[in-house]
């Protein structure tokens, strides 16, 4: 079963008593997600200063392991030990995870695109707990060694594929590991950029012998260099050795083959290169470029591309991630408008968006597949295919033969019903195609459909795409970095730096550049465009590099908590605010907007209530009751009922929100002391406002009485025996901004601080930025303290800005004592942010955090705080929920410093629950966060 | 026509999808319609209800002692009495909102007829029971001290007499009026919120622009996803009205419910279109998140679902007509509390939807102009 080779290399690979301490140890590890099983049972090991290939299409567990040996993936069986640690234990992997560097899979992945090439790698230097000088030496030093110091002050996001490998390799480096961990290092990236960077890797290596070295790929012919290779296949090893030894067990030529030999289950030869001719076919061509030009503001993404595409050809794209394939192919199919040049498809000008006939006519003709996934992945397979046959309009049975055409074809009748977020790369990148060609298309632009699709998956998709073109006269543009799949073309074009540097046949094009492989003619063309001082010390021999100067991070425990650490992220958390302006500006503008809206909204001094009369007496006591409401700065008259019928009609359409009826024969009553009665008829819809005009009218009948009595009887009806004097602390003018303001104060600093920490979290797992966390000896606590600050920094500002706005233009008198309101806000924001972290923990989307912010901090902040209603007569479970939250405690100390003139000594028990908060949030947070995938 | 149906329908079949598999937002689209409108509705109330007062009792008389009874549930939690230091104290703190200071040799002035003074202190920082709760407690006690001194017949005495009545909530019952508008506000939050955030999802992912290279127009994409998100909030509310705030907290509802969702779902289509509009303003869900803040809490607080229209000055109240949620409030409170037919409601209704109309173009018009500025 497995033809293991025997280990007759200096470096054996299975653990052997000879072998003092190995750099890595595995035994006995498997690993399942859900009901699918990862890795089976591997075991090995790799001595120190050895290097370890993993070959392996996508999908069959290499990332998992390195995943495993980095320490950032959760054990499940067996054992790893790594550098002498049992990575199954938290205080183990934390002291030894400072000498581990991982760089994750995709291109710079673990980046941070807003950040310039030289913070990125500042960034990491911090992390772990470097000195200024030690930064400073070892980001020249890294810069200049892979030829990227003319570039770093370019944010990480805009450069090419690459470069951005080099720099996740800077960053990789800085800590001066002594085993570094590479997932796919050269995916996606020129021919030119990854003979320079394996060259890169020799001469760190050469550098320092002492450091292991693990590297997953898929591009076989990579690991041939490698001590060891082992080639894994679902999960389980297939064969171990070196290159040679594992081409001689398999009698191959290359690993490829060599690979292929290997599988269990015997795979049809693949089909010979060679391509039958090409029938001509009458009509346009099917794609004319001229002259296209794509600028991003200052970025020129395409520079001048003019191509000519025939129908049915097949034509190959060539170049690395960034240099303008993808915006060239957009363009093509109208998702994006060219700045200069034109684009014709089949003969008609591409109509960007076309959300015309003719648009939507040419869409139909064309297949499309993005580079990224872009389907639903929470559709099912079967689910995905079957909307895109509804959105292309196929009839019900022509959808139903093409569904399970293309489930057959594609080989994906087993995941049919599975959703494509549980399946491996490979496997949705055929949906993917098997998407694009469902309408059955007359041409197809596929953007690296075959990036991570395993040798076998490859050829058989070629031969369809050959069957296609020859036999169904379909044209075919297609973009790839996989040097196989450029002889397959008809035609290919070479791109680099957003220009064509070369159109041809492959052959044609190896022979202009005399070069003996196709491979080393692009690397010819890409050496004569690269400007000659780019990259120059990256080809300059190892000993240009200053000596390594050993170790000089902290590699020993990590300690309780390290300032330093915290630093470092809070420094990048504020320098990647700081490059967001308009999120910035956004959460310093929301809040004065708001304070602005609801201190001059939100008011209980009700007045111009709308009333009505329905006057039955018309007499001139009557008159005279009435006059007391017509009188009144609180009351506004409308038209006088005509009946009942009237005043239910107003009534009910809300117009008047008060009927006063005085009955027939008031005046004669009233003069003949038959006590007559007048009745009030309140909207009772919103009991505030009711009983605030039952208010009001009372008052009015009261000064209505005393009028009567001074004109009937000539003098002031009796005193009342007692007189109630009433006395409004605190806000004597009763001015409800005064009421209101420090409720609004209390409201907007939960809010938006708990928003802005809580999709912090979140938008790194989505982006894949925590990596960093997981990987290298950082606290949990340092992580979530260090993502904090920049946020209460922020919220601090909004405070200042606020309290401007509230004692400046609404006049809030300002009593207390201002230590005490600082304290208290500083306190509050702290506390905000850090359940912002909680509620991070646990959502998984960043639509869920939003949501999950605003509902759950609302109803405690504007309902159960005192804001609005006192919450001494808060009841049952709101009376919980209110002083189970920071803000009820703010409200307090807002409500006491500003309107009851309080200071620190009165209010300092709402400061120290606000701690507690804190408290409470961060150790919740720290216990929830995962520190680790699994 | 049958085309831009047949998409739109398939598009919003999808996003219906989408949203049943993210459990975490379903849970939270329950618990807003649900434990967040009970707890509300219950616990906060706007009435005269469990006021804390406090007295200094410095006569300790019959009189006062009275007095101090007479502040009964469900109006006012038993008085507690305290000492004149600690007036301040309990005012201070917010333990007690009023505070009710009984002056020595009250009994003895109120039989001489020398008309003495209590004084009666008001935590005027909380407004609305500050005014009712006043009105409240000075009629107590003149109502009691007329009773101590036998002079029930001052009442008959009276000329005239007024008696108020409140139509369409006899009790002025908060929980009738917080319920309904807390669905009202939920449901506004949801509706700018979940359109807008599926809108940037679908442009974060990428599957925004693949949806754009076959053929379908953007207004399918915006008319998909706001039919898809308003007729899960609708039939969230709805169930919500009959469950909670029927069944569970006993508040009868006047109108008919047909009506209500007729013009919740003519509202759903304007702040969905606004979410919508404002997802295209935003380029990332961190940027979204905090414009749809200040949004949601504006259309909420200041729509009449909280305080009353009549309070706001004159200029924000014309600013707030352009605001869809205020004409639904009145809508929503013409037919649930007063049953008013659709001959009354409908100048809101077609305000609302014109409202709608005009968000809906706008979000059109954005979402096309930020797809042809994207990468």
């Amino acid at each position: 079963m497995r033809p293991d080779p025997a280990p007759t290399d200096p470096t054996p690979t299975e653990p052997g008593p000879t072998d003092p301490a190995p750099c890595i140890r595995l035994e006995g590890v498997s690993h399942r997600y859900g009901p699918t099983e990862a890795l089976s049972d591997i075991s090995l090991s790799l001595p120190p200063g050895g290097s370890l290939g993993l070959i392996g299409p996508d999908g069959v567990g290499k990332s998992t392991l390195l995943g495993l040996i980095a320490g950032i993936r959760r054990i499940q069986q067996g054992s790893v030990t790594v550098l002498g640690a049992d990575l199954a234990r938290a205080d183990r992997r934390a002291a030894v995870s400072g000498r581990i560097a991982y760089m994750p899979q995709g291109l710079g992945r673990n980046l941070y695109p807003t950040l310039s090439v030289a913070e990125n790698v500042d960034f990491f230097a911090r992390l772990y707990g470097q000195s200024p000088q030690e930064r400073a030496r070892h980001i020249d030093e890294l810069l200049d060694a892979t030829g990227i110091a003319a570039f770093r002050d370019r944010p990480a996001g805009k450069l090419s594929g690459g470069m951005k490998q080099k720099l996740a390799l800077c960053c990789a480096l800085v800590h001066d590991p002594d085993l570094m961990i590479l997932d796919e290092p050269t995916t996606g990236i020129d021919p030119l950029s990854r003979v320079q960077f394996w060259r890169l890797i020799d001469r760190i290596r050469a550098r320092r012998p002492g450091m292991s070295l693990v590297v997953a790929t898929a591009q076989m012919s990579e690991a041939e260099t490698f001590d060891t290779i082992v080639a894994l296949d679902h999960g389980r090893v297939l064969a171990r050795g070196t290159a040679r030894e594992i081409q001689e067990a398999t009698g191959t030529a290359t690993l490829d083959e060599a690979f292929v030999a290997l599988l269990p289950t015997p795979v049809r030869a693949p089909t010979d290169a060679a391509l039958p001719p090409r029938r001509a076919v009458d009509g346009p061509p099917a794609i004319e470029a001229e002259g296209l030009v794509k600028r991003f503001g200052d970025f020129t993404a395409v520079d001048r591309v003019s191509f000519r595409i025939e129908a049915g050809e097949i034509f190959g794209f060539l170049g690395s991630n960034g240099c303008g394939k993808t915006t060239t192919m957009k363009m093509l199919t109208g998702l994006l408008a060219p700045t200069e040049g034109e684009a014709r498809v089949f003969g008609s000008p591409v109509t960007a968006l076309g959300n015309d006939a003719l648009g939507n006519d040419m869409r139909r003709r064309v297949g499309y597949m993005s580079q990224s996934f872009s389907l639903y992945a929470e559709l099912s397979t079967r689910q995905n295919l079957d909307m895109h046959a509804d959105l292309f309009a196929l009839a019900p049975d022509r959808k139903r033969r093409r569904v399970a055409a293309l489930l057959e074809q594609f080989d994906l009748g087993e995941v049919a019903d599975a959703r494509p977020d549980r399946l491996p790369i490979g496997v949705r990148q055929r949906l993917q195609l098997a998407v694009a060609m469902l309408h059955e298309p007359d041409m197809l632009i596929l953007d690296e459909p075959t990036s991570g699709v395993d040798p076998i998956a490859r050829d058989r998709f070629w031969d369809l795409l050959y069957d296609l073109s020859r036999n169904g006269g379909v044209t075919i543009f297609i973009s790839t970095h996989l040097m196989e799949e450029v002889t397959r073309c008809d035609r290919v074009s070479l791109m680099h730096a957003g220009r064509v540097l070369a159109v041809g046949a492959p052959e044609t094009l190896r022979a202009e550049q005399g070069a003996a492989s196709l491979e080393e003619a692009f690397i010819r063309y890409l050496e004569q465009a690269e400007p000659p001082a780019r990259e120059s010390s990256a080809s300059e021999p190892p000993q240009e590099a200053a000596p390594s100067p050993g170790r000089t991070s902290d590699a020993g425990p990590v300690g309780i908590f390290s300032p330093r650490r915290c630093w470092a992220f809070a420094r990048r958390e504020a320098l990647e605010l700081w490059r967001d302006p308009i999120l910035l500006s956004f959460a310093l503008l929301g809040p004065l907007i708001l304070m602005l809206a609801m201190g001059y909204g939100i008011s209980f001094d009700v007045d111009s209530l709308t009333y009505a009369a329905l006057d039955q007496d018309r007499s001139r006591e009557s008159r005279m009751f009435l006059r007391q409401l017509s009188s009144s700065p609180y009351f506004a008259e409308a038209p006088a009922l005509s009946g009942f019928a009237d005043l239910d009609r107003q009534m009910s359409a809300g117009r008047i929100a008060l009927a006063v009826v005085v009955p027939p024969g008031f005046g004669r009553d009233l003069l003949a002391g038959h006590s007559p009665e007048l009745a009030g008829w309140l909207d009772g819809a919103n009991p505030v406002r009711a009983e605030t005009i039952r208010g009001y009218l009372e008052a009015a009948f009261q000064g209505y009485l005393e009028e009567y009595a001074m004109t009937e009887t000539g003098h002031a009806a009796a005193l009342p025996p007692v007189t109630v004097e009433t006395r409004f602390r605190y806000n004597q003018a009763f001015r409800s901004t005064d009421a209101i303001a420090p409720g609004v104060l209390m409201m907007l600093l939960i809010m938006i601080p708990a928003m802005l920490t809580a999709l912090g979290v979140v938008r790194e797992k989505e982006l894949g930025s925590i990596t960093n966390f997981y990987a290298a000896p950082v606290r949990r606590i340092e992580f979530l303290i260090g993502k904090q600050l920049p946020y209460i920094g922020v919220a601090m500002l909004s405070v200042a800005c606020l309290l401007a706005l509230m004692l400046g233009l609404f006049g809030v008198p300002f009593a207390g004592g201002p230590v005490a309101l600082l304290a208290g806000a500083l306190l509050y924001t702290t506390a905000a942010t850090a359940f912002g972290l909680v509620v991070s923990t646990f959502v998984r989307s960043q639509i869920a955090a939003i949501f999950a912010t605003a509902i759950i901090v609302m109803i405690p902040a504007v309902n159960f705080s005192g804001m609005m209603y006192p919450a001494a007569a808060l009841e049952g479970a709101a009376r919980v929920i209110g002083h189970g939250f920071p803000s009820l405690y703010f409200q307090n100390i807002a409500t006491g410093v500003f309107n009851k003139g309080l200071d620190l000594a009165r209010l300092y028990p709402n400061h120290l629950i606000l701690a507690g908060f804190v408290a409470a949030y961060w150790v919740a947070a720290s216990v929830l966060l995962r520190k680790q995938e699994d | 026509m049958t085309r831009l149906l047949r998409n739109t329908v398939r598009l919003g079949v999808k996003e219906l999808y989408s949203l049943s598999r993210d459990l975490v937002l379903v849970g939270l689209i329950a618990y807003t319609f649900t434990v967040a409108i009970y707890t509300v509705a219950r616990g906060q109330q706007t009435e005269l209800s469990n006021a804390v007062v406090s007295v200094v009792d410095e006569d300790r008389s019959v009189l006062s002692q009275r007095i101090r009874g007479a502040l009964l549930p469900p109006h006012f939690r038993p008085a507690e009495l305290i000492g004149l230091d600690a007036l301040d104290r309990v005012l201070d703190s917010g333990r007690a909102s009023f505070a009710l200071d009984i002056p020595p040799g009250l009994q003895a002035d109120v039989l001489a007829g020398r008309a003495p003074t209590i004084q009666l202190n008001v935590d005027a920082t909380a407004m609305t029971l500050a005014g009712n709760g006043t009105r409240y407690i000075s009629s107590i006690i003149q109502a009691e001290v007329a009773d101590f001194l036998g002079r029930a017949e001052d009442q008959v005495a009276a000329p005239t007499t007024l008696t108020v009545r409140a139509r369409f909530n006899p009790n002025l019952e908060s929980s009738w009026f917080t319920s309904v508008m807390q669905v009202i506000n939920n449901l506004t939050t949801l509706a700018v919120i979940l359109s807008g955030a599926a809108v940037i999802r679908e442009r974060e992912h990428g599957t925004l622009e693949h949806l754009l290279a076959m053929p379908v127009r953007p207004a399918e994409i915006v008319l998909a996803k706001i039919w898809a998100n308003g007729l899960v909030i609708l039939l969230a509310a709805i169930l919500s009205l009959t469950l909670v705030v029927q069944i569970g907290l006993g508040v009868p509802v006047a109108g008919s419910l047909w009506l209500f969702a007729l013009g919740a779902g003519i509202y759903l289509f304007a702040i969905t279109s606004l979410g919508v509009m404002l997802s295209t303003i935003a380029t990332t869900m961190p940027q979204f998140g905090l414009l749809a803040i200040p949004v949601f809490v504006v259309l909420n607080l200041l729509s009449g679902a909280t305080t009353p229209l009549e309070s706001m000055p004159e200029p924000l109240r014309t600013v707030m007509l352009a605001s869809p949620a205020t004409h639904f409030v009145a809508f929503a409170q013409a037919v649930l509390y007063r049953d008013a037919g659709i001959g009354i409601v409908w100048p809101e209704m077609l305000t609302v939807g014109g409202l709608g109309g005009a968000f809906f173009v706008c979000a059109l018009i954005r979402f096309r102009a930020t797809i042809a500025a994207a990468r």
